[in-house]
Formats: C-alpha cells, sequence, structure tokens
C-alpha cells in the first residue's frame, strides 16, 4: 500500500511538473491528463471509488475538449511561437516560493487526524444523499452557474439576432 | 459452463497452494483474467472481420469472400498474416512519441472496459459498486486517444477526422449516460451483478424502450460506425485519424474497434437483455451460452445497420445529439422517475 502511494505519488507530481515544463503545448496538455488519471489513483487507494470513476470522466475525459481548444486558438506553424515562455522568471520563481513556503507552513502545523473506521462500503448512496439534503443550496447554485455558462456560451457563438 | 468458473478457481488454488499472500494471488487472478479477454476479443476480432464481410455481402446482394476456404474463412487468416508483415510507416513530420502511443492507449482503453463486463454467473473479473460508472468513465478516455492519433500524424485528414471525433464522442456520451440511468433508477444499484439480478423478472428493454433505443443510437456513435463514421468517412476523409498507421498499429486500432463494438453489444445485453438470465425459464441452457447468444444478436444489429443506412452529415450529426437525444433522454429520466413512484404508491 505504502508502495503503491508513492509510486502513484511519483508519477502524479513527475507529469504535472512535466505539464509545466514542457514547451510543446500538445504534450502538455497529454501529461496533464497522466495527473488526472494519478489523482484518480490517488482515490482508489483511498477507497473512494466512485470518486476516482467521477475524476476520469470529469477531468480526462475532458482534457480532450482542452486540447481542441488549445490547438484551434494558439497553435502556429512553428511549436517555439506556440508555447511562448514569460520572460519574468525571478518573479515568477519568488511568487511560487511564498506559496510553496506558505504551503507547507500550514501542512506541517495542522493537526491531520487519522480515522480508524472502516472505509465504507457503498459510497455513491451516501454522497448523493448528502448532496441532495445538507448541500442542496450549493449544489443548485452549482447547477444555476453551469446553466449560465452554456447560455452565455451559445449567445456568443450564434449572435443574438436584433428584433425591432 | 461451470468450466471457466471451476478453470479459475483451480488456478487460484494452485497459486495460494504455492505460498502466496492473498493480495499477490489477487493480482496474479487478475492478470490471467486481462489474458482471458485478451484471448477473448481477438477470437471475436477474427470473427467479426468474417462475419462483417459476409454480412456486407449479403445485404449488397454480392457473394463476398468465398475463394480461401469453406465461407471465405481463410480470408481472415490471409489478412492477419498482411498486417503482420506490413512496415510500420512513421510519417517524417509526425509528434513520433505520441503518435507511437496513441494506437496502444485507443487498445488499452477498449481493453479495460471489460473489467465489469459480466459474462455469466460470477464471471466478472472486477464486479466493482459502481460497475457501469466505471464502463462510461473509461469509455470517455478513448475520445483522448482518436485526438492523439489525429493531431500526432501531422496530416489535414487526420486532423479532421481526430477533431470529428472528440465533437462526436463528447456529445453522444451525454444521451448515453443519461439513458443508462433509467436502468440504474429502476435496479437501485450500479453494481453490473445487482442490474442483472434486477431483471430476473422482466428484461429492463421492456419498461426502458425508449433508453434502450437511445442507447444503442449513441453507442453506435460512441464507437465511430456507420451511420455515424463521420471521424473515418472513407469518401471524404480517406481513413479519418488512423490515416497514417500503418501494420500493427493499424491493426490495434481496427482491432479496438471491434473490441469497442462487441463491448457496447456487452452492456447492451446485460442491462437491457437481462444479461445472462435464461429468458421463459430455459434454464438447461447454461447462463454463459444465454450471454453469448444475446450478444450475437446485439452485435448482428450492429452489422445491419452499418450496411443499411447511409452517412449522417456533420452538421446534422450535431443537431440530431444535443436537440433531440439529450431532450428525450432527460425526459426518459423524468418519466421513469415518476413510473417509480407511482409504482410504490399503487404497491406500497
Amino acid at each position: 500500500m505504502v508502495f503503491m502511494f508513492w509510486l502513484i505519488a511519483i508519477i502524479t507530481l513527475g507529469s504535472a511538473l512535466a505539464m509545466v515544463l514542457n514547451k510543446n503545448i500538445f504534450r502538455s496538455a497529454l501529461f496533464m491528463v497522466v495527473t488526472f488519471i494519478g489523482v484518480a489513483a490517488m482515490y482508489v487507494l483511498l477507497q473512494a471509488d466512485f470518486l476516482a470513476a467521477v475524476q476520469i470522466l470529469v477531468y480526462a475525459g475532458a482534457i480532450a475538449i482542452f486540447i481542441v481548444f488549445g490547438i484551434m486558438l494558439t497553435v502556429r506553424g512553428n511549436m517555439k511561437q506556440t508555447n511562448l515562455f514569460s520572460k519574468n522568471a525571478a518573479l515568477a520563481g519568488l511568487v511560487s516560493l511564498v506559496l510553496v513556503v506558505i504551503n507547507a507552513i500550514m501542512v506541517l502545523t495542522s493537526d491531520w487526524p487519522v480515522s480508524e473506521a472502516a472505509p465504507p462500503v457503498e459510497t455513491v448512496g451516501q454522497i448523493a444523499e448528502l448532496m441532495l439534503t445538507k448541500f442542496i443550496v450549493p449544489f443548485e447554485v452549482v447547477a444555476v452557474l453551469l446553466l449560465v455558462a452554456l447560455l452565455g456560451a451559445i449567445i456568443i457563438a450564434k449572435e443574438v439576432k436584433k428584433t425591432s | 459452463m461451470q468450466i471457466f468458473i471451476d478453470l479459475a478457481n483451480l488456478i487460484r488454488g494452485w497459486i495460494t497452494g504455492m505460498g502466496i499472500s492473498e493480495a499477490a494471488a489477487e493480482i496474479v487472478m487478475t492478470a490471467v483474467g486481462a489474458v482471458a479477454v485478451i484471448v477473448f476479443i481477438l477470437i471475436h476480432v477474427i470473427l467479426l472481420i468474417l462475419a462483417e464481410r459476409r454480412v456486407s455481402a449479403f445485404f449488397q446482394l454480392r457473394k463476398g469472400p468465398n475463394r480461401l476456404g469453406p465461407i471465405g474463412i481463410g480470408q481472415v487468416l490471409a489478412d492477419v498474416v498482411k498486417t503482420l508483415g506490413k512496415e510500420d510507416i512513421i510519417p517524417a513530420g509526425a509528434d513520433k512519441f505520441v503518435f507511437k502511443i496513441a494506437s496502444t492507449t485507443f487498445f488499452a482503453t477498449a481493453l479495460l472496459a471489460y473489467a465489469v463486463i459480466p459474462f455469466g454467473e460470477g464471471m466478472i473479473i472486477q464486479d466493482l459498486n459502481i460497475g457501469i460508472f466505471y464502463f462510461i468513465a473509461i469509455g470517455s478516455t478513448a475520445t483522448m486517444s482518436v485526438l492523439m492519433a489525429g493531431w500526432s500524424s501531422n496530416n489535414k485528414y487526420a486532423m479532421i477526422g481526430g477533431m470529428r471525433g472528440v465533437a462526436q464522442m463528447i456529445s453522444y456520451e451525454i444521451p448515453m449516460v443519461f439513458s443508462l440511468l433509467g436502468v440504474v433508477m429502476l435496479a437501485g444499484s450500479l453494481k453490473m451483478s445487482d442490474i442483472v439480478e434486477a431483471q430476473k423478472n422482466m428484461w429492463f428493454i421492456v419498461p426502458q424502450f425508449i433508453a434502450f433505443l437511445i442507447y444503442y443510437i449513441a453507442a453506435t456513435a460512441e464507437i465511430n460506425r456507420a451511420p455515424f463514421d463521420l471521424p473515418e468517412g472513407e469518401q471524404e476523409l480517406v481513413a479519418g485519424f488512423f490515416i497514417e498507421y500503418s501494420g500493427i498499429r493499424w491493426a490495434l486500432f481496427a482491432m479496438a474497434e471491434y473490441a469497442n463494438m462487441v463491448a457496447v453489444s456487452a452492456i447492451a445485453t446485460t442491462l437491457f437483455l437481462g444479461g445472462w438470465n435464461a429468458p421463459f425459464g430455459l434454464t438447461f441452457i447454461p447462463p454463459f451460452v444465454w450471454f453469448m447468444l444475446k450478444l450475437y444478436v446485439m452485435i448482428f444489429t450492429f452489422l445491419w445497420v452499418r450496411w443499411t443506412f447511409p452517412r449522417l452529415r456533420v452538421d446534422h450529426l450535431m443537431h440530431f445529439g444535443w436537440k433531440f437525444l439529450i431532450p428525450a433522454s432527460l425526459a426518459n429520466i423524468l418519466v421513469t422517475g415518476i413510473g417509480i413512484y407511482i409504482y410504490r404508491a399503487i404497491t406500497g
């Protein structure tokens, strides 16, 4: 179990790093898929099977759309022109360093509770129940938000015809 | 057909007899199951290539392959030898790494889907709690491989094919998931064995006939078969996203397409046609045989549709998917919910 954890962790973080550092935008997106699948594998290790499947369906599956837009909007004949690297390396490094330090402090100072309870056998029902009772308002808000995004996309794509 | 289960138990007995831990034995058994699935797929690819040719010839009033051996069996062997002997050509302008792994990942996703297909009572590699949802999640990743193949080939036909593939597969995935939801609502579980068990008295094709039709149409689009074969339409795109592939890499794509066809047929059999349940109390025929019979009926309908209908136009495809199939599948969920409520109110 511990061995699997380290293996998956290395693959996930390694591909995340490769995604950021790769100069080819298409390959960056592919490494992102590997990262998402690695996260899904982590969920499996935590016995959250439903969440793992959602992770693959929503994130890894939707990357294809992401790539399509990425290619359509940015790709030039020469890959170097497509994926321009910023010159502000020093500033970016400083911001990243500060973020890492803040995160590290929070991780190290937090008191992590360890649960002795056995993992639930059936996860889908519990998630559904929580979503439709305790968290019904956030759930509906997200639904409305997505609907607005969808309508916005349609309006941008089709343009509203002026009716006088 | 208890023989497969007995065989599995025998192998399990051998492995644990060698003094390996329970977890390690489970890993070995999964590997054995994977090999069995690969053999299953290979046999069916060979059968389906021949079946497709014979069926298409039958529909077009031709004779089809009939020179090599009886009903052209030798033709398939000749094809296999030809494919294996071909040179593996990689275009100079291709993104070589992505080009090479695209065919493998496409076949791998097709293979992974078989983990949750119940071929008979107890004949399932992993009877996951989220069974059918796992199948949907794995199926959604096939889009990636299509796009990878289309983009890395550095060919405009391949690129257009890949883009069409993404648009089509993402669009038709939604009605497919919604149509399966009706069955899940009736069975009250995502687990494959529970869904099959729930159909003991009545197959779900009866109360969920609309869902079955939606699933069938969406599945045809998901596996890129005519009339939804736009990503590889011969007349416009030559071969679409795998135009630049040759030899064994091309064969992997072809095999994966047939494997996907068998997989969606198996899911249709499991969710709508009662899985390995025997109809009319004909239980003297073993469950595995029933499953295969229903599977072959489903596969035949896929062949039938392919050689009967003309290809759709791209914009018609999108209109049909978004403006008809998705509303219809949503309405099906609503009606199913109301139906379940009324049924409970009557029976108490």
